[in-house]
């Protein structure tokens, strides 16, 4: 009865994420026909003798433009549902989410230095900036949490991260505040950016995120006996203290990449595991796995939301996520406990 | 006799000093100017000598007196420190209008401008203020008569040129309802983001949008803020498709010279004047 119902979820999922990546290709600001892209990615494939009736601009639109924006939409989604899944698993704290450990306010001083201190070269060097920015802070929060938890408590890490986050974002308002004119960059890309994605970004992602997700993937039975408690866990032979590390450290990873390229988009990490969790249970076997297809159909439908809303002008792919976000929770929240 | 002498001698001096006392209260002569686009027009009309503190960000002409007063965040203790007479600003952070008047000191502010015609009214201010009236006449009448001059000189092609001004990276762009739009308007240009405009003047546009739009000239100000360039914008995915790519007819305008309203919007379109030039052949 259980695996028939995991089944019915994951099908229902991966549906839910078709849908998003179709309707992301498919609608834009400039009209392409649906038929039209049809043909355009069927006349990719050999043997079937189809031709692309898309003119030069229509057909760079489509794959230039559009395309990589909708992967990288599904990459991102996909990398902060599921690191926020495993902090929620691992600090075993509801409102956990990717950020929790500092790493947006260390990409955001990284970013902000990039930008501040960058000359033509800004676009290569911003997410290199922001992705070591975030993971020294991780790195300085497991330190501090480490040398402050002689209890060894995820309490210590939670503190730590509050710390370190107060801390780098004090640096960054510092430095930008001194450099007025940045000002107006550095907000765009703390509001998410998905708005200037390309392949480039993609390829930037694909291996931090792929590995991430791989890891958490496999460990996900083990944060199920986490959710115990640590005492439980250790005395069920798991080196708690490890596997922390290991979940963390391909968490953090993975998400420092998706905020090195995408900006810094809220709301997802928390929004869509607990949906998961209200929807299909709260085994971790079943959350990481679904909170990556749904978060990864989420910020598609997002950002086709932030894209058309207004078309042709754009909104901040940050205030799509918390605007349509927080209130879809609310009604998933309110509908299973009416159900319950 | 001596006591005559001395009231001749010092009503001598009074006729002589009269003006000169009143004169203080009507022209200024330590005016402390937090506004980029005021500074040049102060130093256009001539009262570049009165202004004895201008912000950071002033950095035309060179001989203005930089300091590190910020007119984002002016601090109205340091402001004060430097004993104004006039102090003239671009809009009213931390309620630095209260503080300086509660200070007694006169303050101006000069939002950005919506019109070339705003621009002018403020030259004309300034001029009344700082006692250079005739001056600033004078360059109000040079700019109308350069600009129009620049814009008679650029070629009218039959079909209207669509045109795209870039001011962020990320595609935030100026629409007619801003001042630069309204220069850009001046060439009876069509402006692409002028759909997409919700009122503020600047836009988000859609990256699709604008290789859609396929713009026949494109303006470039963020150059200094954000690096961008002829290459850079070429190299963008998908942008060669677009007819200013394929025909070079990208203006770049230092970003200093696009954000202000003074008198070197004449340069502005100038270089405009140029690159429709430049498009046509």
């Amino acid at each position: 009865m259980a695996a028939r119902r995991a089944w019915v979820w994951g099908v229902g999922a991966s549906a839910f994420l078709l849908a998003a990546l179709l309707c992301g290709t498919a609608i834009g600001p400039v009209s392409l026909g649906f038929g039209s892209i049809v043909e355009a990615f069927a006349s990719h494939i050999p043997l079937l003798g189809f031709k692309s009736h898309l003119t030069g601009t229509e057909s760079a639109i489509l794959w230039q433009l559009r395309l990589p924006r909708v992967v990288l939409a599904a990459l991102v989604g996909a990398m902060l549902s599921a690191a926020g899944a495993t902090y929620q698993g691992v600090f075993r704290n509801p409102l956990a989410d990717p950020y929790l450990l500092g790493v947006a306010s260390g990409a955001g001083l990284g970013a902000t230095l990039a930008i501040v201190l960058g000359s033509s070269s800004t676009s290569d060097l911003l997410p290199v900036a922001a992705f070591a920015g975030g993971a020294l802070a991780v790195a300085i929060t497991f330190i501090l949490g480490t040398s402050a938890g002689s209890s060894r408590g995820s309490a210590a890490f939670v503190l730590a991260g509050v710390t370190v986050t107060l801390f780098f974002t004090a640096l960054q308002t510092f430095v930008q505040q001194q450099h007025a004119s940045s000002l107006q960059t550095v907000y765009s890309w703390i509001l998410g950016r998905l708005d200037t994605a390309g392949w480039h970004d993609v390829l930037l992602l694909l291996p931090y995120a792929g590995a991430s997700l791989v890891a958490l993937l496999l460990h996900r039975r083990l944060l199920d006996v986490l959710a115990l408690g640590e005492d439980e866990a250790a005395s069920l032979g798991i080196r708690v203290a490890r596997v922390r590390l290991v979940l963390v450290a391909a968490a953090t990873l993975g998400t420092a990449a998706a905020v090195a390229v995408s900006g810094l988009i809220g709301f997802l990490g928390v929004i869509v595991p607990h949906t998961v969790r209200l929807l299909a249970g709260s085994s971790y076997r079943r959350v990481v796995p679904l909170s990556i297809l749904v978060g990864a159909g989420f910020l598609v439908f997002a950002d086709l939301i932030a894209r058309t809303a207004m078309s042709p002008a754009e909104l901040p792919i940050g205030v799509v996520t918390a605007f349509f976000g927080a209130p879809f929770f609310a009604f998933v929240l309110r509908t299973r406990m009416i159900a319950s | 006799m001596f006591r005559r002498t001395l009231m001749a001698v010092l009503g001598a001096a009074l006729v002589l000093v009269g003006p000169g006392l009143g004169r203080p209260a009507a022209t200024p002569h330590r005016i402390v100017s937090l506004s980029p686009t005021a500074t040049e027009d102060l130093f256009a009309i001539g009262a570049g000598k009165q202004v004895i503190a201008v912000d950071n960000q002033s950095d035309y002409p060179k001989r203005a007196p930089r300091t590190s007063l910020s007119g984002f965040t002016p601090n109205a203790e340091a402001v004060i420190g430097y004993h104004p007479d006039l102090v003239v600003i671009e809009y009213d952070p931390n309620h630095l209008v209260d503080a300086l008047a509660k200070a007694k000191i006169k303050v101006v502010v000069q939002p950005s401008a919506h019109s070339l015609a705003d621009a002018y009214s403020q030259i004309g201010t300034l001029g009344k203020l700082t006692g250079h009236t005739t001056e600033a006449a004078t360059l109000v009448a040079h700019m109308k008569k350069r600009i129009a001059d620049l814009v008679k000189a650029a070629p009218r092609p039959a079909t209207q040129l669509s045109v795209y001004d870039e001011i962020s990276p990320d595609f935030y762009s100026a629409s007619s309802r801003s001042f630069i739009g309204q220069v850009l308007g001046l060439f009876g240009l069509r402006n692409i983001a002028d759909p997409a405009d919700d009122g503020s003047g600047f836009p988000k546009l859609s990256e699709e949008y604008i290789v859609g739009s396929n713009p026949d000239l494109i303006v470039l100000e963020d150059i200094r803020c954000c690096g961008q360039t002829i290459a850079g914008v070429s190299s963008r995915p998908g942008w060669n498709r677009i007819t200013a790519v394929k025909r070079r007819a990208i203006v770049l305008i230092d970003d200093s010279l696009a954000s202000r309203w003074g008198p070197r919007v004449v340069d502005f379109v100038k270089a405009l004047s140029l690159a429709l030039g430049a498009v046509e052949k």
